[in-house]
């Protein structure tokens, strides 16, 4: 057993992070280091930049654009990433349209949206979750008919994450609701969201910020040439992009700066006694239970790394407690960043425009109630226990 | 033994909440909210009508000579409703310290126009680095002619933009010491609190200032003020908690995934049964709050008590409204939904008057 990482490994994260230290522009490192929000133009700009240097999609094939890092060297690009503060790739294209498309898609397909999506042309967002269909992913009802070389889409998705900045949508679909299985009859469908009939309205968010949407359709008429793979293998298709690219589920890199940042940020604080507030034994101690769990999430993702890159095969149901440790990990660094500051936690937002008004000490409190979404999103962590039990446990 | 509230606390609990669920709906509270000054001149009035600024006040004054057990009904039906109006501010700092230790010009000055719904208060006493340890104040008091002037800055101060008057703590040559300024004499900061009420930094530049009580050796009086409010939210706090568990058991019951209601699944059951068993515990400690926060015949009790509330209360407030959330799913994340904003309220009466660790340290100590 060694634990060590090899003189190859260390020497390519010494050139991820020297490159990302020369090419992250200082403006966005600077949002990301205040919480800020960050724009569209902000999240494609880090996108091109990673783009032109051909690290914006490493696990696709070679020619599409690949780096062909194995499992590890990806691992620790994602990591120094985290731990650069970049802004984050956002995943609708590049992890899961993108890897669908390699997949199922035909060559002209191919040939159409990989390009737009690898060079971050094309915002793309998810249109998987419904009102009724949330966890149940496969009861869902917006509805394909197949009229001539069109589908007509009428339905409603909804907790559709940057669909306010997105130029396409992928979709699961109801093409047959006659069918007794559930799981049958539901289609994959890339839609233009230029066309007639969406209408995209927002949902606020109880940290006020808008980030997720409502879509509505209604008669929607999309080519039939926007079908992925087969009508009625919608269900495939999902259940692929289920599997793959999980193993950055943990955000380990983030973690550990936020970690590192407010054990500083706890140094400046001051405890009831007057000293910092980081020699405060109870609040120490919490701290440094997050940072022990965090440990034990990095070595866990780690060991999983190195059984996959041995195996040669994809990751199993397990990786599912990267999520739910992960998520509880970045929950439980907001919740303390908003202890840290006691009493200063409770303003939230100047009346007057203050000037003087600290938006970052008010922004922690936010933080900590938007980041309760995380156990939420993506498969809730009542789901990933799901997966486990059924998968692993074989409950 | 008895832990039920005589006929009279039903009674007032009752028509509250009555009134409560009739003007105070969650669309009308959030009116409310995004309006200018972020209080309603009209609930504060009906409020004060159906006696709920007189309540812990003495009938010399116009009030009923109740106390916090009285009050606890009330702010439970507050918690309930998610009120924002400054009613802790007044009745629960503000107006307590002229009770306790004003002279009677002061009592009669003050207290009649708070039971009749003509003035607002607020504890000006939290300064930048005290975190939560009341003793520690900076700012000062000089003697000015027959009075005093008070230069400084005070934050966090919980309903400083409608108050009319202050409660300043601030140091003389003789120690802490307790003051009443008028609001026309300072420069408020307002801002709008992660749960929606109004609070903001005050300064004073050579503010005015009367003493209230005796000068110097004022934290006694302090801690018993703050005890009392802390009382009055972990009150509030059950209120609130209540409505998460109630909202999230009828999620359970009503939103179907997999063909059933989601509250058909045991890890579910659980941990709403979890959800209810906290907020049990947390009502049992408001209770024993409350009934401490009245009978200061040993201030050390008193202390332990409520400083044990509030570690279960803050505990409790996590937990409920964190679960309350993850239950409902992404629904709970909506701003339009009414548990998202009991959500904020319950993460800052967690870290109000005192965290968990502050509280934990204060009992360790006692």
């Amino acid at each position: 057993m060694d634990l060590n990482y090899s003189q190859e490994e260390s020497a390519f994260r010494d050139e991820v992070r020297s490159w990302l230290k020369a090419n992250l522009p200082q403006d966005l490192r600077d949002k990301i280091a205040n919480y800020d929000e960050l724009s569209r133009d902000d999240l494609l700009r880090w996108h091109r930049i990673l783009a032109k240097q051909g690290w914006v999609a490493p696990a696709w094939p070679k020619e599409f654009g690949g780096t062909s890092w194995n499992v590890v060297q990806r691992y620790i690009f994602e990591e120094e990433c985290g731990f650069a503060g970049t802004p984050p790739l956002i995943p609708f294209g590049l992890s899961m349209c993108g890897p669908v498309i390699l997949r199922f898609g035909t060559p002209e397909q191919k040939k159409r949206f990989l390009p737009g999506i690898y060079n971050g042309d094309v915002f793309w967002c998810q249109g998987y979750s419904e009102p009724g269909s949330g966890s149940d992913l496969a009861s869902l009802k917006t509805k394909a008919e197949r009229q001539g070389d069109h589908y007509i889409v009428n339905g409603q998705k909804i907790w559709t994450t940057l669909g306010h900045y997105a130029d396409w949508i992928f979709c699961l679909v109801r093409t047959d609701a006659s069918l007794s299985k559930r799981q049958e009859g539901i289609s994959f469908l890339l839609i233009d969201m230029k066309t007639p009939g969406i209408t995209v309205r927002p949902l606020i968010l109880m940290d006020g910020g808008h980030e997720v949407n409502e879509v509505f359709f209604e008669n929607v008429k999309v080519p039939a040439e926007n079908l992925i793979y087969e009508e009625g293998k919608g269900w495939t298709v999902a259940k692929y992009l289920l599997g793959h690219e999980r193993m950055n589920t943990g955000r380990v890199g983030a973690s550990k700066r936020e970690l590192a940042k407010l054990r500083e940020f706890a140094g400046q604080q001051k405890g009831d006694d007057g000293k910092p507030l980081i020699e405060d034994a109870r609040f120490r101690d919490k701290l440094t239970r997050v940072e022990v769990e965090l440990m034990a999430l990095e070595i866990t993702n780690l060991r999983f790394l190195d059984q996959m890159r041995r195996s040669g095969q994809p990751p199993g149901a397990d990786v599912s407690m990267l999520k739910i440790k992960g998520t509880e990990i970045q929950q439980a660094l907001t919740e303390l960043s908003m202890q840290a500051v006691g009493p200063m936690a409770q303003p939230f937002k100047s009346v007057a425009n203050d000037p003087d008004f600290d938006e970052f000490t008010a922004g922690l409190a936010p933080r900590y109630c938007n980041f309760r979404k995380t156990t939420i999103y993506a498969g809730s962590n009542e789901i990933q226990r799901n997966i486990i039990s059924k998968m692993t446990l074989g409950l | 033994m008895n832990f039920d509230y005589n006929e009279e606390q039903q009674l007032l609990a009752d028509s509250v909440r009555r009134f409560l669920a009739k003007d105070y709906g969650f669309e009308a509270r959030r009116k409310i909210v995004a309006s200018k000054d972020g209080w309603s001149p009209a609930v504060w009035a009906q409020l004060a009508e159906m006696g709920l600024m007189g309540l812990p006040f003495s009938p010399d004054h116009g009030g009923f000579g109740g106390g916090a057990v009285d009050l606890m009904g009330v702010m439970e039906a507050a918690g309930d409703a998610l009120l924002v109006e400054p009613y802790v501010a007044t009745v629960g700092l503000g107006a307590q310290f002229v009770a306790r230790a004003g002279s009677d010009a002061q009592k009669n000055a003050i207290l009649p126009a708070v039971v009749e719904g003509r003035l607002k208060m607020a504890f000006a006493h939290t300064e930048k680095g005290a975190r939560y340890n009341l003793a520690k104040v900076e700012v000062q008091a000089k003697k000015a002619g027959s009075g005093w002037e008070i230069t400084g800055e005070k934050f966090v101060v919980l309903g400083a933009p409608a108050a009319e008057r202050f409660v300043v703590s601030a140091k003389t040559g003789k120690g802490l010491s307790l003051f009443l300024v008028d609001a026309k004499s300072v420069k408020v900061k307002p801002y709008v609190t992660l749960d929606e009420q109004r609070a903001g930094d005050v300064s004073f530049s050579e503010a005015p200032a009367e003493l209230l009580g005796t000068e110097g050796g004022a934290l006694p009086l302090i801690e018993e003020v703050v005890d009392f409010a802390t009382a009055l939210i972990c009150a509030e706090a059950v209120g609130a908690m209540k409505f998460a568990c109630d909202t999230t058991l009828e999620y359970l019951k009503t939103r179907k995934q997999f063909g059933v209601p989601i509250g058909t699944f045991q890890a579910l059951q659980h941990r709403m049964v979890d959800m209810y068993v906290s907020y049990e515990q947390a009502k049992s400690m408001a209770c024993l709050a409350a009934s401490k926060a009245d009978s200061p015949v040993d201030a050390k009790d008193r202390a332990r008590s409520i400083s044990a509330a509030k570690i279960k209360i803050a505990d409790n407030c996590r937990h409920v409204s964190q679960e309350s959330i993850q239950l409902h799913g992404g629904m709970g994340m909506a701003e339009e939904m009414k548990v998202s904003h009991s959500f904020r309220r319950l993460t800052m009466i967690a870290q109000q008057f005192g965290d968990a660790e502050h509280h934990l340290a204060r009992f360790a100590s006692l």
